[in-house]
């Protein structure tokens, strides 16, 4: 059974279809990712299924629960978590504190005991900090926990953004464009990163530029171009679709020739 | 051992309370030393608020005049000892900042401050115009707390405006205890995490408005307290406490000192309580200067003065 299911969704923007009639699911495990010309409704899409934006028609069903139109912080208990395309840092926290605050749903408690920081809240704060250290290490920013989290480069934003997302424990983890703004050897890292928390049972939809890391790490591919679904399907199946190649990838081909021209 | 920042704070706090009466004059500097813990107190309630939440309020004189009379009618009406009606006023502020927030803060934007500064001028209209229970714009008396007293029948003889600025610095020391161990909470974290991205913090779960509604009341009970506290040691108290003017002090207080900074924003309540007292021209022009010092903060030093100047000696030590 699917753990995230997605029915008809669309919106609309003043008289503009931004997204329509878009359906897909996710198994538990598998990375599914949503690709498409910029402006196809990407993240307008991310938006909807991450309760940020209150769909116009479809369904968002978790686990076999509706939860369409549901706002974030419930999504976040039922666990449902994300990044963003543009970063969304805690900018006057360190990095630490950054992805202690991932740990909110696990360390939140009475406020009068973190007032008078009874041995409860400290011992929660403890826990979470012991955590957010392990999330550190995990996606290669252990040395910089004591950073303020302005100070770090885009790459590392990112990958502290999915620090923080993954505190969560989440079932599903949506992240929106993790690998832009990364070297090489960073988007192999983040690559190896996906695939192993993927590994652990994480439903994972993945919005990409990067056609290579796409290819390489889907399980399923959805196509948005003009905010609807025009392919679904296996990697090797979507790289030969002459419908994508037009939209999508054959832009892209363009572009690289020119870059590398 | 290296100290974290909250036991350095409190360690600066308590020893500049302690040592500075060695340097006093003349009495009168207690006085002025309990007015700065006074404001302090309140202005450390505005750091929960403004600084760890993001939140503006342009009300909170508002919470100190309901701590400021349920001191001066408490007693007499309900028999209440003074310092049962000080812990009665917080409740009330806490009930009314819950009543007035709630509604509010389910909405995004500046909501709060207007609807803060509407209550703000309810509360000192009401305090002006019900004279026959409050004595109207000449204000009333307020009952002597009898603490004072007491410590003098244990052997412990205070001059009054020495006992005041002992009890008001144990106060202020004993609230930004609190505003600290809330800071390194996982209730500030969530605060921090909303002021710094609301979207990011909806998505690990923080239920933003809430929390908004958590700051605003917690702060709305330090500013009761100070009010309180103001009406105990004067022993007579006017609607001014609750007055637009004093809402813009502790504001301009915070963000001068430093918002974010605990010490900061004391720092500041003690810069703009004291210089009225030692320059009549800042007195005459009050308005005037809060609103200069609030535009030169803003073009300068965005972060207040406090933590300018640390970035600034770290800077150099670099």
């Amino acid at each position: 059974m699917s753990l995230l299911q997605i029915e008809g969704l669309g919106i609309d923007f003043g008289g503009l279809r931004a997204v329509n009639d878009v359906s897909f699911s996710l198994k538990p495990g598998e990375i599914v990712s949503v690709i498409g010309p910029n402006g196809a409704g990407k993240t307008t899409l991310f938006n909807m299924i991450s309760g940020v934006y209150a769909p116009a028609r479809g369904r968002v069903l978790l686990d076999g629960e509706d939860v369409t139109r549901m706002p974030p912080h419930l999504l976040a208990r039922r666990g449902l978590s994300r990044t963003f395309q543009n970063l969304q840092i805690f900018q006057s926290m360190t990095v630490l504190e950054n992805a202690v605050a991932g740990h909110h749903l696990h360390e939140r408690g009475p406020v009068l005991a973190d007032l008078f920081a009874l041995p409860a809240s400290r011992r929660r704060s403890r826990e979470s900090e012991a955590g957010a250290r392990a999330l550190l290490e995990r996606v290669g920013l252990g040395r910089a926990a004591s950073q303020e989290a302005g100070s770090l480069s885009y790459g590392a934003l990112k990958r502290l953004e999915i620090a923080r997302a993954l505190a969560l424990k989440p079932r599903v983890l949506l992240l929106d464009e993790p690998a832009a703004g990364c070297n090489a050897v960073e988007t192999e890292e983040i690559d190896h990163l996906i695939a192993a928390v993927a590994a652990e049972g994480v439903s994972i939809l993945l919005v990409e530029h990067d056609m290579k890391m796409v290819m390489r790490i889907s399980n399923h591919i959805v196509v948005l171009d003009h905010g609807e679904k025009i392919a679904e399907g296996e990697p090797a199946a979507i790289s030969r679709d002459p419908r994508v190649i037009e939209a999508y990838l054959g832009a892209q081909a363009t572009e690289a020739t020119h870059a590398d021209g | 051992m290296r100290l974290s920042g909250k036991a350095t704070t409190l360690l600066v706090l308590m020893a500049v309370i302690a040592v500075a009466p060695v340097f006093f004059p003349s009495s009168y500097y207690y006085r002025v030393g309990s007015l700065i813990f006074v404001n302090g107190l309140a202005v450390t309630g505005l750091v929960i608020l403004i600084g760890y939440a993001g939140q503006i309020s342009l009300g909170h004189a508002g919470f100190a005049g309901i701590g400021a009379y349920a001191c001066a009618l408490a007693p007499v009406h309900l028999g209440l000892h003074p310092a049962l009606a000080a812990v009665l006023g917080a409740a009330l502020s806490a009930l009314i900042a819950f009543l007035v927030g709630r509604p509010i803060l389910r909405l995004k934007g500046y909501y709060l401050a207007v609807a803060s500064l509407g209550f703000g001028i309810l509360v000192s209209m009401v305090l002006s115009n019900e004279a026959w229970l409050t004595g109207g714009p000449d204000g009333m008396a307020v009952e002597e707390m009898g603490l004072r007293a007491a410590l003098k029948a244990i052997g412990i003889d205070l001059s009054n405006t020495q006992f005041w600025y002992a009890f008001s610095g144990l106060v202020l020391v004993i609230g930004a205890w609190l505003a600290l161990n809330l800071h390194h909470s996982p209730t500030g974290r969530a605060l921090r995490a909303l002021h710094g991205s609301e979207v990011a913090a909806r998505t690990v779960g923080v239920d933003v408005a809430r929390y908004k509604l958590v700051a605003f009341v917690v702060s709305a009970v330090y500013a009761s307290a100070s009010g309180s506290l103001l009406a105990l040691q004067n022993k007579f108290i006017t609607p001014d406490v609750a007055g637009f003017m004093h809402s813009i002090e502790m504001v301009t207080m915070a963000v001068l000192g430093g918002a974010g900074s605990v010490l900061g924003a004391i720092l500041g309540a003690a810069i703009l309580t004291t210089l009225p007292q030692v320059l009549t021209v800042f007195q005459e022009y009050e308005q005037l200067m809060l609103g200069l010092v609030m535009m030169l903060v803003m073009i300068f030093m965005r972060e207040g003065l406090l933590p300018s100047l640390a970035r600034l000696v770290r800077g150099r030590g670099e």
